[in-house]
Formats: C-alpha cells, sequence, structure tokens
C-alpha cells in the first residue's frame, strides 16, 4: 500500500476540481483510501489521514468514521499526534457523541503530564467542550493546575475553570481556595483570565458576590496602573495598554458595585477619570467608554457621573463611525426606563438615527423612539414615525405599525387624531399590520361617536383609492355598512363632506366582494356591510339581490351568511332593523376601574366615560345617546327625530333588570332586544325607582327655564356607586294651547365634565300640561366643580319652528358636590 | 462568544469554532444563515446585526470574513478588537496573511486561536505570548525521522 497523500496535496488536488460533482468523487476515492487505512490500524499515516478527514469535514462532509482515530491519536505518545488528535476531538468528538467519555482517562494522563505544551492541550480540550461528566471527573485537577506558578498553565486553568464551574456550578466552592491570591499575579494573561474566572463565580453566586466585594480596591489599583502606565509593546492597542483587560475589570466592578453603595463609591473616581481621559479617535478607546458607560449606569453612581454617562452616549450617536451610533442605540434602550429625563435630551439625535441607512441602526432608532414617546412629543414624534413607516424596509413595517398603534393609544391627544394617525398607518402600511388591529381599530372607530361620519367618509375615500390592502379595507367595510347613512348624506363636518349616491357606495362594496385581491375574510365583511345598509339605504332591492346571488356562493362562509340575510328578508323582515342597528358602543375587555376616561389634553371635544357605568349599554341603537357635543352638536338633531322606537313595553322588564344591575361585566345587549324609550312610566320611574340606591338627602328640584310656556324642571340624583356621576332627569311641560312638537332638548357643559343625554321619552309636550316629556342626562363630574349648563331648545309651535338657548347656572350645590 | 466562524466571499468555510455544544445539523444551519446574512450587508453598513438572541459582529479582511456570536454582555467594540487581533496573531505567524495560508495550514489557524481563545473567552492578550507559545510547541513537533523512530504507545 502506497503512503497515503499528504494534507496539503489532497488540499491542492480537490482545489483543482471544477464541479461540485468533481469534488464529490475525488472525497469519496479518498475518504475509501483513509477508512481502509484506518481499518490497518497503521500508527504512521494515522495522524494524516486524520487531518485529511478534517479538512474534508470543512468542507461539509462526514466524518464521524473518524473519531475513534482521534482517540487513537491522543492515547500517543507523540506531540504531533497529539495535538492533530485534540483538534479532531474538537471538531468531532463533542458531548453528544458516544464515544466522549473514552476521552477522559487521556486527558488525565495529559493534565499530568511532564511537556506544559501537551497539559496546554489537554486544558484546552476540556475547558472548550468537556461534558459535565468529565469536568466533574476532571475537576480536581484542574484545580491543581490553577494554584501553579506556571502563567501559562495557570491562565489555561483559570479558563478551563470557568467551563467546569458553567457545566458543573456546584463544583464553584472547590475553586475558591485557589482564587486567594490570583489577582496579584503580573503575568497579564493570568489577570485576565483571572478576572473571568472570578466574574464568573460572582455572576453565579450571591455569596460569593459578597465574598469578593473586597477585592474592589485591588481592582481599582490594576485598572488605575494600566491607564497610568507607560507604553508597553506587549499589551499596546493604539496606545491603550491592554484594553482587553481594561474592559474586563470594568464588567467585574460592574457586577461588584451594583446595588451596594460602598463599593459603588470606592471605584467612582476611577470611573469618571476613565470616562473623562480615554482617547476617543479610535475604536479601541470607544470600547473602553463604551463599558465604563454601562458600569456606570449599573452601579450606584451619583447623579454627576450618570449625566456624563449619558452625555457620552450622546457624543457616541454623533459619532461618524456607524458602530458607535448604533451602540449608544442599544445603551440608551437599556437606560431609557431608568433615566427618562436625561434620553430625552437626546431625542432629537435619535430621531434622526431613523434616517439612517443602516439597517441595525434603524431597527435600533425605532425601538428607542417608541420608547420615548410621551404625552408631551406624541405629536412631533408620530410625524417622524408615520414618515419613517411610510419609507422603511417592509421587515420594519409590522413592528412600526404596531407601535404606533400603541403609542397612539396611550397617548392621542384627541380623537380626530388618533383616527387620522390609524388612517394613515393603514394607507402606507395595511398589509403589515397585525390581525388583531382590525377588531381594536373597529373599537375604537365605535366609541368616537362624533368621528364617524369623518371617518367613514375617509376611509370611503381611501377605498375608492386602493382596494388591496386587506386591514384597511375590513375596517373600511365595516364603518360603510355602519354609518353609510352618514356618509351619503352628507353630513361631514371635519373636511369637506363628499357627494356619494347609495348606488355608488354598493358599487365600491359590491366590487369588493368579486375582486381577486379581497381575501375571504375581506368579502364577507362586505356582504354583511351591504346587508346592514338594507336598514340605512332605500335601495332595498339591490342589496336583495346581491344577497340572493350569493346564496349559491363557492366560499362556504359567504354562502351561509347570504343564505341567512336572505331568510332574514323573508321570513324574519320584521326583525331585521332592530337586527341591523348601530353597533353599542363597546367595552374594552380590559376596563379597570370607575374612573377610566380618555384623556383628552384639553382639546375642546366630550369623550365617552366608560361605559361601566352606564348599565344602560342597551342604548345604542339609539343616536340620541350620543354626547353632545360641547359647542352643542347640530348633527346630533336630525337623528333624535328619528329614533323613537315603536316596540311593545313587554320589554320593559328587560330593561328594568339591566338597569338594576350595576354590575354589569359590559357585554353588549344583544342587539335585537330592547329599545330604550318606555312609555314615559318607565323613565320618570327612574327618579323614585330605589335602583340607584339613593342614601342622600334627596336633592331639591330646579326650574332650569321658563319662557314662552315651555317649563324646564330638574330632578337629581347622586348615584351611590360613584360619587362623581349626578343623574338628572328634566320634565318639560308646556302651559300654551298648542302642542309643542319635534321637541329637542340638548345641553353641554363645560370641560371638566362629561354628559350623557338619554332619549327623552317623547318629543311632543301635550298643551296645557296634559303631559311631560321626560330626559335623563348624566353627569360626569370628576373635579367636583361647580356644574354649569347651556341648554339649547328647539321645537315647532303652532306651525312655526322655535329656538332657544340658556344657561343654566343655579344648580343645586348637592347635585356636584 | 458562543462560535467564530471564517468564511470567503463565496461562502465556502475556512475555519469554525464553537464554545457551546451545537448538533452537526445546527452547525449547518448556523453557517448557512450566518453567511447568507453577512454576505447580504451594504458594503458600508455597520458591523453588527441581531440574529436570534445573539448579537453578531463581523469584520471583513481582504476575501475573509470573521464572524463571531456574542451573548449579551459581551462588548461588542471590543470584539471587533479581538477579531484584528487574532488577524494580526495570524499575519506574524505566516507573515502577510492571506487566504489561501489558511486553506492549506488550517489546523495551525486553530492552533494559533486555541492559543488566543478558549471557552469563548480571551486566554491571552500579549501579542508576543502566543506566538512564542507556537513556536515552542513546534519545536516539540517530530521531524519526520523522529516520528518514524518513536514508539506511538
Amino acid at each position: 500500500m502506497p503512503a497515503p497523500i499528504r494534507l496539503r496535496e489532497l488540499i491542492r488536488t480537490i482545489r483543482t476540481a471544477r464541479t461540485q460533482a468533481e469534488e464529490r468523487e475525488m472525497i469519496q476515492k479518498e475518504c475509501a483510501a483513509i477508512r481502509s487505512s484506518f481499518r490497518e490500524e497503521d500508527n504512521t499515516y494515522r495522524c494524516r489521514n486524520v487531518a485529511k478527514l478534517l479538512y474534508m469535514h470543512m468542507l461539509g462532509y462526514p466524518a464521524h468514521f473518524g473519531q475513534l482515530e482521534c482517540l487513537k491519536l491522543i492515547a500517543s505518545q507523540k506531540f504531533t499526534d497529539k495535538r492533530i488528535g485534540y483538534l479532531g476531538a474538537m471538531l468531532l468528538l463533542d458531548e453528544r457523541q458516544d464515544v466522549h467519555l473514552l476521552m477522559t482517562n487521556c486527558i488525565k494522563n495529559d493534565l499530568n503530564h511532564s511537556t506544559q505544551y501537551v497539559q496546554g492541550l489537554a486544558l484546552c480540550t476540556l475547558g472548550c467542550m468537556g461534558s459535565s461528566e468529565m469536568c466533574r471527573d476532571l475537576a480536581g485537577e484542574v484545580e491543581k493546575l490553577l494554584k501553579t506558578s506556571n502563567s501559562y498553565l495557570r491562565k489555561k486553568a483559570a479558563l478551563c475553570a470557568v467551563h467546569v464551574i458553567r457545566k458543573v456550578p456546584e463544583l464553584m466552592e472547590m475553586f475558591l481556595p485557589a482564587t486567594k491570591n490570583l489577582l496579584s499575579e503580573k503575568n497579564h494573561g493570568v489577570l485576565h483570565t483571572s478576572v473571568v474566572l472570578l466574574t464568573e463565580m460572582c455572576e453565579r453566586s450571591p455569596d460569593m458576590l459578597l465574598h469578593f466585594r473586597k477585592l474592589v480596591p485591588q481592582l481599582v489599583r490594576i485598572l488605575k496602573n494600566l491607564i497610568m502606565s507607560g507604553y508597553s509593546p506587549e499589551h499596546d492597542v493604539s496606545g491603550i495598554s491592554d484594553p482587553f483587560l481594561q474592559v474586563r475589570i470594568l464588567r467585574l466592578l460592574r457586577i461588584l458595585g451594583r446595588s451596594d453603595d460602598d463599593s459603588s463609591e470606592a471605584m467612582n473616581d476611577i470611573l469618571a477619570q476613565v470616562a473623562t481621559n480615554t482617547e476617543t479617535s479610535k475604536n479601541v478607546g470607544n470600547a473602553i467608554l463604551y463599558e465604563t458607560v454601562l458600569t456606570i449606569m449599573d452601579i450606584k453612581s451619583e447623579s454627576g457621573l450618570r449625566v456624563l454617562a449619558i452625555n457620552i452616549l450622546g457624543r457616541f450617536l454623533l459619532n461618524n463611525d456607524k458602530n458607535i451610533r448604533y451602540v449608544a442605540l442599544t445603551s440608551l434602550l437599556k437606560t431609557v426606563q431608568t433615566d427618562h429625563n436625561a434620553v430625552q435630551r437626546h431625542r432629537s439625535t435619535i430621531v434622526d438615527c431613523l434616517k439612517d441607512l443602516d439597517v441595525s441602526i434603524k431597527r435600533r432608532a425605532m425601538e428607542l423612539s417608541f420608547a420615548l414617546v410621551n404625552g408631551n412629543n406624541i405629536r412631533g414624534m408620530m410625524k417622524e414615525l408615520l414618515y419613517f413607516l411610510d419609507s422603511c424596509d417592509p421587515e420594519f413595517k409590522a413592528d412600526c405599525a404596531s407601535g404606533v398603534f400603541l403609542a397612539a393609544e396611550k397617548y392621542a391627544p384627541s380623537k380626530r387624531w388618533h383616527i387620522d394617525t390609524i388612517m394613515r398607518v393603514l394607507t402606507t402600511a395595511g398589509s403589515y399590520v397585525r390581525d388583531d388591529s382590525v377588531p381594536n381599530l373597529i373599537q375604537l372607530i365605535t366609541n368616537s361617536v362624533e368621528m364617524h361620519a369623518y371617518t367613514v367618509q375617509r376611509l370611503y375615500k381611501a377605498l375608492l383609492d386602493d382596494i388591496s390592502q386587506q386591514p384597511l379595507v375590513q375596517v373600511s367595510s365595516w364603518c360603510i355598512g355602519e354609518y353609510g347613512d352618514l356618509l351619503v348624506s352628507g353630513q361631514c363636518e371635519e373636511e369637506e363632506p363628499i357627494q356619494v349616491t347609495e348606488d355608488e357606495v354598493l358599487d365600491v362594496l359590491e366590487g369588493l366582494l368579486v375582486s381577486n385581491l379581497s381575501a375571504p375574510v375581506t368579502r364577507g365583511y362586505s356582504l354583511t356591510a351591504i346587508m346592514k345598509l338594507s336598514t340605512r339605504f332605500s335601495s332595498v332591492n339591490r342589496i336583495k339581490k346581491v344577497v340572493s346571488i350569493y346564496g349559491s356562493s363557492i366560499d362556504v362562509e359567504l354562502q351561509q351568511r347570504a343564505v341567512e340575510y336572505n331568510a332574514l328578508f323573508k321570513k324574519y323582515d320584521h326583525m331585521r332593523p332592530a337586527l341591523l342597528e348601530r353597533m353599542p358602543i363597546m367595552e374594552k375587555t380590559a376596563s379597570n376601574g370607575p374612573t377610566e376616561i380618555v384623556q383628552t389634553n384639553g382639546e375642546t371635544e366630550a369623550s365617552m366615560p366608560d361605559t361601566k357605568h352606564l348599565p344602560l349599554v342597551t342604548q345604542p341603537a339609539n343616536q340620541a345617546n350620543d354626547l353632545l357635543d360641547l359647542l352643542g352638536g347640530n348633527d346630533v338633531v336630525p337623528v333624535i327625530q328619528t329614533t323613537l322606537p315603536t316596540k311593545p313595553a313587554s320589554a320593559g322588564g328587560e330593561l328594568l333588570d339591566l338597569l338594576g344591575d350595576l354590575s354589569l361585566s359590559g357585554d353588549p345587549a344583544p342587539a335585537p332586544s330592547v329599545p330604550i324609550s318606555q312609555p314615559p312610566f318607565l323613565l320618570d320611574g327612574l327618579s323614585s325607582q330605589p335602583l340607584f340606591n339613593d342614601t342622600s338627602a334627596a336633592i331639591p328640584p330646579m326650574t332650569a327655564y321658563s319662557k314662552n310656556g315651555l317649563k324646564i324642571e330638574l330632578t337629581f340624583e347622586r348615584t351611590n356607586p360613584n360619587p362623581n356621576i349626578a343623574v338628572i332627569t328634566i320634565h318639560a311641560t308646556n302651559t300654551t294651547e298648542a302642542d309643542m312638537t319635534e321637541f329637542v332638548f340638548q345641553a353641554a357643559v363645560p370641560k371638566t365634565f362629561q354628559l350623557q343625554l338619554l332619549s327623552p321619552s317623547s318629543n311632543i309636550v301635550p298643551a296645557l300640561n296634559q303631559g311631560s316629556v321626560t330626559q335623563v342626562i348624566r353627569v360626569l363630574n370628576p373635579q367636583k366643580q361647580q356644574l354649569r349648563m347651556r341648554v339649547k331648545l328647539t321645537y315647532t309651535h303652532k306651525g312655526s319652528p322655535v329656538q332657544d338657548l340658556a344657561e343654566v347656572n343655579n344648580f343645586p350645590p348637592q347635585s356636584w358636590q | 462568544m458562543r462560535f467564530l466562524l471564517l468564511f470567503s466571499r463565496q461562502g465556502k468555510l475556512r475555519l469554525q469554532k464553537w464554545f457551546t455544544p451545537v448538533t452537526e445539523r445546527e452547525k449547518k444551519k448556523v453557517i448557512r444563515e450566518m453567511t447568507l446574512m453577512v454576505l447580504a450587508r451594504p458594503p458600508r453598513s455597520s458591523n453588527f446585526l441581531h440574529w436570534r438572541d445573539l448579537k453578531i459582529v463581523y469584520k471583513r479582511y481582504a476575501s475573509l470574513y470573521f464572524c463571531c456570536g456574542l451573548e449579551d454582555q459581551d462588548n461588542e467594540l471590543l470584539t471587533l478588537e479581538v477579531l484584528h487581533r487574532y488577524v494580526e496573531l495570524l499575519d506574524k505567524y505566516f507573515g502577510n496573511v492571506c487566504e489561501l495560508d489558511i486553506i492549506f495550514n488550517f489546523e495551525k489557524a486553530y492552533f494559533i486561536l486555541d492559543e488566543f481563545l478558549m471557552g469563548g473567552e480571551i486566554l491571552e492578550t500579549s501579542k508576543t505570548a502566543v506566538g512564542i507559545a507556537m513556536e515552542e510547541a513546534e519545536t516539540l513537533q517530530e521531524t519526520m525521522e523522529e516520528y518514524m523512530s518513536k514508539p506511538t504507545y
């Protein structure tokens, strides 16, 4: 058998292969030769063969049949063999292999070898990949070597001990005595590995941490010497002496100083010194500064030092070097929770980093920007973040969109802004938003009652532009289904109302149904929306036609919906209006506590108080429950006219139950049930019913308005569960000989109050005091301010419309205190 | 440090060092992903990436990419210095090191690495100590004659 070819020869040959197939062929041939050589138990060439095998392994070919051969090499007396053997072991014999443990004895022998380089090989192998059993067996040997005066071995033993501790933490105690004078070594290698060992022990055991705290002065001294020492050719890196050791010491100091005042104080000076004196022109200086900043932020440093650290990070942000900017952003992200204000000062620089070309930097900047958003900077920040969302890579869009939604929810300065922001996200990154954003958004829109017209108009316009982004399309279809009537009647007051006909709207919705771009879920949304419009639009026939077509749709979901809607048209037509009424205000599933009111930051808007307080959650369908805008929402007026329901009184009992049950968990009542207004007695009954447990002394009624024969009297209750709510009932009576028809009562209150107007008992005030119209107002007054109200009355008397405004200021103190 | 990889601009692996136990399959996966991610980076990006729960630091020297995976507490900027130091050590040993040196003498590259790092931590910070250890170890390596005449066991 000719001698196996040399390693370099093989490498050269394989590299001449021009195709993958050719290479594979050469490799297979060589492997076969090697395998037969192994079988012959050839001692001479084993080393060469294993080396070749390792090369082929690196190219990606299997080499497991060489495992045992590595063991044999390790056991050999020849140094050359051992070297390759241990290398092979490290590459092929990790702890998952069965034969791994067979190494133990060899390693043990070699740890006691007379030659330090053999001992070194053994320590290295054990320290890189020894299994737990092996570590347990050999820990004693390692400990012995840790005490040797031979620095070459000592440093290797130290890192080997680190590995042992990582694998078998219980053995940590064993190494404690040997650590006693580790730090008095002059050899940098030993010093460095000792610091690593100490760090590992302190991180794993609080007892060790306490024990080693006394080393702080010594560590400070070593660090100081490094900084002050002159040039040392051996350890110099760009003018800094042994930066690796410096950084490791800083890291150990961080662990020792954490939550300990004395230690932190002892290292204060040296940290300040390093922070101010380190040369920052090269990467190595910045590496040390970086570690210093991390240490300062983590220990109990004095505030001056902390400010210094954050300023260093601020300077890093302006550095030309991308790596340093990246590292600064990462560190700021870690400290933004604890030193929020200090980081806020660098906000504009951070926001600029959003425009950086580097992807990693952009991501960090985005995360940090979201962490810095608060009520004060929300408008400015959101502008930047939305711009970022527009222009960023797709990989960012999902996270950015979620971040925008969260921030908007927490800090939105106004409902309109909130909706505009969400619209912007949907139109720019609509396909990347998370699935749960659609229901969340729908809930938000439903609850922003006064924005319905504006919202549906904007969404409609967005649909005209683009129907490919599914979340946007889904929300839009839902809104059009709900508020389509507002859309065609052109009632938007936030912006110029658009002119759109019912047919155009139905065209759009039908377009969604047939479009290839629509997902099945989206189609479901549009079909339901079309159906809902049957009670809001007049073109019912067209809708009936569409619905019946889809009764035979292939899509099972659509088919089912269509069939049921068809049935609704045919057999249950009397239920249709009730079923398809406006959705109730939805309560957030995570509502917590009585005073959860959306913050409006002083902008003129009424907002919905938490519905938990309003057992009359069943009111939804009635527009009259919409809060009046403080400026006297005119658009509410016509709506009130149409909502006098005609249900029989039999449902009254249910309503009473609901009223009585103040601990309603906020399930919106099923839409088809209960109309709002009942024969007057029910609402009148409110004031005398013990439902609200009115234990407070009766508050005297007052006359709010008396003019032209119309008299409005107010009676009060204070609800017990929430002392901030007052319930006022108006009683309108008419002393003239003609009825006052189309009577509408509206009220507005100052900003600090919240108002809810429930529906009136009727809108005809009978002549000659033959009856009265009653209406309930609920007022939330968390700041206990004096109640003032502006009322607007409109009615028709003897054929002519009458309108009047009045201020009511003389509320009895008990109604608001 | 969890791992250190060297690969060429064409994605061929030149050296792999794993500091934690990893299956063969997982190793191949990591190598493939690192190669893809790093080679895809535009020319003037930062040297840092985020991958799974690790920080990836890479640096290109001529035709070779040096890539390592760090844990959370490791200092990325310092790791750049570590990679640089390793290159310097290789350069000192081989004299103007190039990729071919590492291809044909991969086992020496490993030996040098094992004198510089162990278990993912720096073993020796002195520039000269590693070179000295290599020289001395080399003298222990038997010549051909010695090798043939010395009994194996």
